[in-house]
């Protein structure tokens, strides 16, 4: 009952918001802070009660939905799943909690924040391919009317451009799972059924032509590189929280889909297509970092490290796909390290899309030519900043470097000249974050910013809380790998 | 001739004329009670249909009237179409002074679409497509003093002449080609395939036809100028009713065609003018009903799409009616909003109607959402159902098609939603009071697709006859 309550709670507490009309601001903050709470907790049990030498999928709980379709209300957890979902419930918890201009209308602000988390987590969540679809589907709704209703610029715009090109992603990997159950035998939606049958074994055009959707819906969602144009307008335009959570958890549902559907249950013919994936992979890495080296708004780096950051998990995932059997030990470090690449982006990109709405909260700009020297003025945000920037950058001892280790020791084994060129990204990411970092907290402190305000209370306990974790998954990295290897075991197999 | 066969029917036909004559005794204020009576003989008719489901499925009155699956749910969507429109249909109509006699119409409506629906005869599907048309135009220019009302059932009349007679040379030429109109003696006489090109003309004609009344391409332009100005129960009642009618006298009759003869290509050709033609259209409407009619175009593409692969994948008659059911239930609910709001059309009229009215800027919101088939609404297990036919059925392009398509209509649905939510200037709103309202909550919460496994396993019980 816990994963079903994780989305039911959630949902109710979003439609609390929208039908009863007699919220205060303060009131539906904290209303939406409290029920995003429920999640996690339900989510910390489930990882207290997650046996790591156990099935696949455990905690599973299954309903009839509409059976006359073989689609069932099929909801489990693996240990990747549970990583990201805890991570994400987190973040939504964070995302609600952080301080945000809802131009009085907080209620359907919040109704909108609730309603993404309970599509969200329900994308994580699902054991049914259908219902996986239905949840993906959703999360565009919810992301669409919170960048076009709060967003700033041209919200209406890039509301719009995200919907579009991502419902076309989608409705492309609606065609592929249409494939894949007409070609299961029994007719099934369900996940482990498939995994288990692994459908179109055989390889030939079906088998291509699936697989080929498969990967085009979930790399525009992830992005890699000619499919991220959505991305940057997108994380602009919307609010920081909700940019915190585009990046933190709707990117990894790309990612996610990849090691869930055509990784698993097409195994055979995703070793044909690792290769292409991973130089696509590459190339998004290599992109993404020289594109965010030119940006000159604080958002907009972010956003183009977040195409750099998701093109190392795409690199894992193909390079942990590349083989049907042999170098176990390489791929499998490749898929954890993917893994906790996603976990480690969503903590260390939400805090720094926070981070950019703090900036914009007290400046009500992004250029970050316009601030200067506030090292001294605002401490405690220079010092989260940088930690975050650091952590973002691969610094030893914090998250994203145990992932981006594993990612490359793991593709190294597979794909050395790939691994190698892929290093490049790691400098240039050092680079525009120090370069970004001197040019907001170091120099001369402009006039207009003698009196900027530091970190609130609420904004240093979420940051400290976010950046905590990455602190704490750099420097005993145990507690997600445990938890993860259980996966990686079953989906690399040899161990 | 077990005349009992045709009892929904009969209630209707018996009903439709008591009403005619009621009315004109009746005084003006009590015309209402017509449309009580009206519900009353649809809901006595659909529970009929409803307790014969289990029957066997045959032919009826010389073979000329088909009871089968497909016939049975055409039924229950229809009825339930027209009671909902019924119900939207008294405070709109009560300052007209034939209000009464509307209700016998809209029966004779009705009976047109079921006629069309069950025809398992080429003559009775000519004389159910023109009593659909006929009493079409009467309903559409209703209004008699305003201007667009006419205009718009002046074009609709001249379209459907040209389709009609079409139609009518089509079935001429098969009869002249084979000696019969039934469809068992036809698909028998067309096997043995006597002149192929005489064949293939008769069937570009009767599509045509047909297509016309489905509001395809080439011949579906009344489409929008009827949603725009007919009386907008009208318009929600003529364009669900005339297509699924339509939808399951071309998929009856495309089933009897020999398979040598092409015809999956021709239909597959004008799902995808039509549902291209119909969103292109539709992406720069400024006024929400005719963006709504030239969606209704694009949806019969989609509906198409299923008849391409009739007879050839098992599920492609559960997914037309499950697609027309979806259709039906969407516009019915978006039009039901538009007759609540006293008939407010213009796009910009309905600026920041969600602040002002949260229901029905919902009730609308769902309604474009399900047309675009967004899980888990009524209308996405309708495209599902679709693409998973065409897709088993090899037709894995058209699907794909459909897609970009899908992508196409976002579009426009977002530009009425973005409206619709965005803050705008407020103004006053009128409506029609607690009937309409109630109407548009119940169908509005339909659109949410929580009985979708009972739609399914309905759709999924019910299959055609075979004739060839």
């Amino acid at each position: 009952m816990i994963l079903t309550a994780a989305l039911a709670v959630p949902l109710l507490g979003a439609l609390a918001l929208a039908f009863w009309p007699g919220w205060s601001q303060s009131a539906a903050r904290i209303w939406a802070v409290g029920i995003s709470l429920v999640p996690l907790a339900l989510l910390t049990i489930a990882w207290w009660r997650f046996d790591t030498s156990g099935a696949m999928f455990q905690l599973v709980e299954e309903v009839n939905w509409v059976p006359s379709l073989g689609m069932g209300f099929r909801l489990g957890l693996d240990g990747i799943a549970l990583a990201i979902a805890a991570m994400s419930a987190l973040l939504f918890a964070a995302a609600a909690a952080y301080p945000v201009d809802t131009r009085g209308s907080a209620r359907q602000y919040y109704a909108w924040i609730l309603f993404l988390e309970m599509a969200s987590l329900g994308v994580f969540l699902a054991l049914d391919l259908l219902l996986f679809y239905v949840f993906f589907d959703l999360t565009l709704v919810g992301m669409y009317f919170l960048i076009a209703g709060w967003g700033h610029g041209k919200p209406q715009y890039a509301a719009l451009k995200f919907f579009i090109y991502t419902l076309f992603g989608s409705l492309f990997l609606l065609l592929a799972i249409l494939g894949l159950y007409l070609s299961a035998d029994p007719l099934t939606f369900d996940m482990r059924e498939l995994i288990a049958q692994q459908p179109l074994a055989g390889g030939g055009t079906i088998a291509s032509v699936v697989m080929a959707a498969f990967l085009l819906g979930f790399i525009i969602k992830t992005p890699l590189a000619p499919f991220h144009t959505w991305l940057p307008s997108a994380h602009v335009d919307a609010p920081a929280p909700v940019s915190a959570i585009l990046a933190g958890v709707l990117l990894k549902m790309g990612t996610y889909g990849l090691i869930r559907i055509p990784y698993s249950m097409m195994a055979e013919t995703f070793t044909k297509w690792s290769l292409p994936l991973a130089i696509l992979a590459l190339v998004s890495i290599l992109y993404g970092a020289l594109v965010a080296l030119g940006q000159k708004d604080i958002k907009r780096r972010i956003a183009y490290t977040s195409i750099n950051h998701m093109g190392y998990a795409v690199l894992g995932i193909a390079a942990a796909g590349a083989l049907l059997s042999g170098s176990e030990a390489a791929r499998s470090m490749a898929l954890m390290g993917a893994t906790i690449e996603m976990v480690a982006h969503g903590l260390i990109t939400g805090a720094l899309f926070l981070i950019a709405g703090s900036f914009w909260q007290r400046g009500e700009t992004y250029e970050f030519s316009a601030y200067g020297g506030l090292s001294g003025r605002t401490p405690k945000l220079a010092n989260l900043t940088t930690l975050a920037a650091f952590a973002s950058l691969g610094l030893p001892g914090l998250a994203g470097f145990v992932a981006e280790f594993h990612i490359f020791v793991g593709t190294f084994g597979v794909y050395p000249w790939l691994a190698a060129i892929a290093l490049l990204g790691l400098l240039i990411t050092a680079a525009l974050f120090l370069r970004m970092l001197q040019s907001l907290f170091f120099g001369p402190l402009p006039e207009r910013w003698k009196t900027m305000p530091d970190l609130s209370a609420t904004e240093f306990t979420v940051l400290g809380i976010l950046l905590l974790l990455v602190v704490v998954i750099g420097v005993y990295p145990a507690v997600l790998i445990d938890l993860i290897e259980t996966s990686t075991g079953w989906l690399v197999g040899g161990s | 001739m077990p005349v009992a066969d045709l009892l929904p029917e009969l209630i209707l036909l018996i009903g439709a004329a008591a009403i005619v004559v009621a009315a004109s005794f009746l005084p003006h204020r009590l015309h209402w009670l017509c449309a009580i009576a009206t519900i009353v003989l649809l809901g006595v008719s659909f529970g009929v249909v409803l307790s014969r489901w289990d029957n066997a499925a045959q032919l009826t009155f010389s073979g000329v009237w088909a009871l089968d699956g497909g016939a049975r749910f055409a039924k229950l969507l229809i009825f339930g179409t027209a009671l909902a429109v019924a119900a939207l249909s008294p405070q709109w109509m009560a300052a007209d002074r034939r209000h009464g006699e509307y209700y016998g119409l809209l029966l004779f409506a009705v009976l047109g679409a079921v006629m069309m629906a069950a025809a398992a005869d080429t003559m009775q599907l000519i004389v159910g497509v023109l009593l659909s048309s006929v009493t079409g135009y009467a309903l559409v220019g209703y209004h008699r003093q305003w201007s667009p009302a006419q205009e718009a059932a002046m074009k609709y009349f001249l379209i459907g002449a040209l389709a009609n007679a079409l139609l009518v040379v089509g079935v001429v030429l098969l009869f002249g080609l084979t000696g019969f109109t039934g469809y068992t003696e036809l698909a028998a006489g067309l096997a043995a395939n006597p002149d192929p090109w005489v064949i293939i003309v008769a069937f570009v004609l009767v599509l045509i036809g047909l297509g016309f009344k489905l509001g395809a391409a080439p011949v579906h332009m009344w489409m929008p100028d009827v949603a725009q100005a007919a009386p907008a129960p009208v318009a929600a009642l003529i364009t669900v009713i005339t297509k699924v009618g339509a939808a399951i006298a071309l998929a009856r009759f495309a089933m009897m065609l020999p398979e040598t003869l092409g015809w999956r290509w021709a239909i597959a050709l004008m799902a995808v003018v039509t549902m291209t033609w119909g969103n292109l259209a539709a992406l720069w409407q400024t006024n929400l009903r005719r963006l709504l009619g030239w969606s209704a175009v694009s949806q019969s593409g989609y509906a198409l799409m299923a008849i391409v692969v009739i007879g050839a994948v098992d599920q492609s008659l559960a997914a037309l009616l499950v697609f027309l059911t979806g259709y039906a239930v969407a516009n019915v609910a978006a039009f039901s909003v538009v007759v609540y709001l006293r008939g407010r059309t213009e796009l910009e009229d309905y600026r920041g109607l969600a602040h002002q009215r949260p229901w029905c800027a919902s009730v609308i919101i769902l309604a474009l959402l399900s047309f675009l088939g967004l899980p888990p609404l009524i209308g996405f297990f309708g495209k599902l159902l679709l693409f998973s036919s065409v897709i088993e059925g090899g037709y894995t392009w058209l699907a794909v098609v459909a897609v970009i398509n899908t992508v196409v209509s976002l579009f426009y649905y977002l530009r009425v939603i973005a409206i619709l939510v965005f803050p705008g200037r407020q103004q006053s709103v009128a409506d029609l009071g607690w009937p309409a309202a109630a109407t548009m909550i119940v169908i509005g919460l339909m659109v949410l697709g929580l009985w979708a496994n009972g739609l399914i396993s309905l759709a999924q019980s019910g299959a055609f006859m075979q004739f060839r």
